[in-house]
């Protein structure tokens, strides 16, 4: 078993390393990115059981500050994406503190709320440039030694980013304080009874969510140069989700998987529908470029009916268990 | 006349305003509230389904020569079946696992009718007449009323205090109370508690119909218009609790007017206001002011 992970973790690893040589790195970057920020989402969703349906707030946030940081300040890479992780951990503090007064569904609501209020603050702030966003962010250079304005240079750094996201992800969730995060997920009124300030773990947990999604929201802007208020939307919030619940909730590796196909399909749609209008000659198919909202809601209805455990849940159950519960 | 340095007249215009917003806020919270009380869901396609409501009226009366009265009645209904629909065939599968699953699948159903609705009209809105017999306005002295606002007001008024009456006051509401107390004993008793909770969704989506057609002639109709309210609605859930119908109704009104006023002495932060009030709300009653915990 352990070993099998660590053969995983080595090819995955492998993989990233030789994927520029194959790939357009940008769009590897982007995948990188939205990757660690699924993972991020789920140490809340898959690991405390709280839907946070505001975490849209910290992604764009941290972008925002971060881009202007670099923009207009013209601070350095390093200080200008820890400004970034600062805020939406900042942010995130806030954003726990109210949200973990109400249990459950009341949880998600007021995240959502709250995303809604940051959405209004970003659109008004002077700084911003409201529906323009930032534009021709520059990357600068790592430590005021290497130029990142080579992709490949910047690729790698990128990966060592989100590698290092992924990192202390697993380590948190294999750790003490994520045994105890997972036993308020089973069950808060037992985690309590034992004597857990069960509030203040779960408070950690979202600063700690908050601060990778800024992470990964931070480092975005700086591969692709700009920030615009997508990424603060709700919509936003709800693809971050979307992303987790196909790649498999509560799995390490899946909302990376999930964040990879939901940003391929998102990317690549228009192509897939052309070539299916050319296929079968069904016109509709040529606007499938336009209807990204359709078929990523049919995706979700599609996986909560019917793979509530997403890909790498379905395969792990298929592996992990005895022929006679393989159907439940 | 002027209060605070804002003529009357301005002043009351605003005020009217923030109750239009008002019963919209009221109509739709009661549904997601008397949803929520049975089901345990709570329903993120409301505000698609408002929007849906709003194109039914649009569609009736333009494409089939309907006048507005009748797509009043009619477009609940359509709303309403549809709603029937989504519960028999999705909804039912989720109730038992975790609540979020109810949220995640009516977010997924959202996201797929604004994308069909944008498919077919685009972004860009259209706009519904308002009937004749209530276009013109009212001189009342000290302010001009225009009179579909007023019917707005008053035709949600009478909508939300006859469901209040009939979950409070009748038999059937007893029922309904008592299957959100305690479904399994309901069901023992007799009473065909899976069709009760599919009523009772496609009652709380007719509601957001219902609204959707009221809105429909004063405000742009677009495939986006549902997604945008329902978040404050959310807040408005949050500020009122969902135990109390009354509560849901009076936090509704109570959150426009403020939202209203806030237009009048400090319009920059008329679109946040709500979530203030929320923000103050967690802090200083986490419960929600008519809320018991569920």
């Amino acid at each position: 078993m352990t070993l099998n992970r660590t053969l995983g973790y080595g090819l995955a690893l492998a993989v990233a390393l030789a994927a520029p040589f194959v790939g357009y790195p940008v769009f590897l970057m982007k995948l990188l990115c939205f990757g660690l920020f699924a993972c991020a989402f789920n140490l809340l969703i898959g690991y405390t059981g709280l839907l946070s349906f505001g975490h849209a707030a910290f992604f764009g946030g941290a972008g925002y500050i971060t881009g202007h940081a670099l923009t207009v300040l013209g601070l350095p890479f390093e200080v200008a994406i820890v400004l970034g992780v600062l805020a939406a951990a900042a942010l995130g503090f806030v954003m726990g503190l109210l949200a973990i007064r109400r249990q459950g569904i009341y949880f998600s609501m007021i995240t959502l709320a709250l995303a809604q209020m940051v959405y209004f603050a970003v659109l008004r702030a002077p700084f911003t440039h409201g529906e323009d966003g930032l534009q021709g962010v520059p990357r600068g250079k790592l430590l005021g030694v290497v130029d990142l304005g080579n992709d490949l240079t910047l690729y790698y750094v990128v990966l060592a980013i989100c590698v290092a996201g992924f990192a202390l992800i697993v380590r948190t969730v294999h750790s003490p304080f994520g045994q105890v995060l997972k036993a308020i997920k089973e069950n808060e009124a037992r985690a309590i009874s034992l004597g857990y300030d069960v509030d203040r773990y779960k408070l950690v947990a979202f600063v700690l969510s908050a601060a990778l999604a800024g992470l990964a929201g931070a480092t975005k802007t700086v591969v692709l140069g700009f920030e615009t208020l997508t990424d603060v939307h709700w919509s936003m919030s709800g693809l971050v989700i979307l992303m987790t619940l196909v790649g498999g909730m509560g799995t390490l590796a899946g909302p990376i998987l999930g964040a990879f196909l939901v940003v391929a399909l998102e990317n690549k749609l228009g192509d897939l529908g052309n070539f299916l209008a050319g296929t079968t000659h069904v016109e509709w198919f040529a606007s499938l470029g336009e209807s990204v909202g359709i078929v990523t809601g049919l995706i979700f209805v599609a996986c909560v009916l019917l793979f509530r455990r997403g890909i790498v849940g379905e395969i792990a159950a298929v592996l992990h268990s005895p022929v006679s519960r393989r159907r439940t | 006349m002027e209060i605070f340095g804002v003529p009357l007249q301005a002043m009351m215009s605003q005020l009217l305003l923030g109750l239009v917003n008002g019963s919209f806020y009221a109509m739709l919270s009661l549904g997601l509230a008397v949803i929520f009380g049975l089901l345990n869901v709570i329903n993120f396609s409301h505000g698609a389904l408002y929007m849906m409501g709003a194109f039914a009226a649009y569609i009736g009366v333009t494409s089939f020569g309907l006048n507005y009265w009748t797509m009043l009645a009619l477009a609940p209904l359509v709303v309403g079946a549809f709603g029937i629909l989504i519960e028999k065939t999705m909804l039912r599968w989720l109730y038992r696992f975790d609540h979020l699953y109810g949220l995640l699948l009516t977010f997924g159903i959202t996201l797929l009718l604004e994308g069909v609705f944008r498919s077919i009209y685009g972004v860009s809105g259209q706009t519904l007449d308002v009937p004749e017999a209530l276009s013109g306005a009212t001189d009342l002295g000290f302010m001009i009323l225009p009179n579909y606002r007023a019917w707005v007001v008053f035709a949600s008024l009478v909508v939300c205090l006859a469901t209040w009456f009939t979950i409070e006051k009748t038999r059937l509401g007893a029922y309904l109370r008592a299957g959100t107390e305690n479904p399994k004993l309901v069901e023992a008793f007799g009473v065909n508690v899976p069709l009760m909770v599919t009523l009772t969704y496609g009652f709380g989506v007719a509601l957001a119909g219902f609204a959707g057609v009221l809105a429909a002639p004063v405000i742009n109709v677009t495939p986006l218009m549902g997604s945008n309210l329902i978040i404050v609605v959310f807040a408005v859930v949050v500020i009122g609790g969902m135990g109390s119908i009354l509560g849901s109704i009076v936090t509704g009104l109570a959150l426009g007017v403020i939202e209203g006023l806030t237009r009048v002495y400090y319009p920059e932060a008329s679109e946040v206001v709500v979530f203030v009030v929320m923000v103050i709300v967690l802090l200083l009653r986490p419960a929600g002011l008519f809320g018991k915990e569920k």
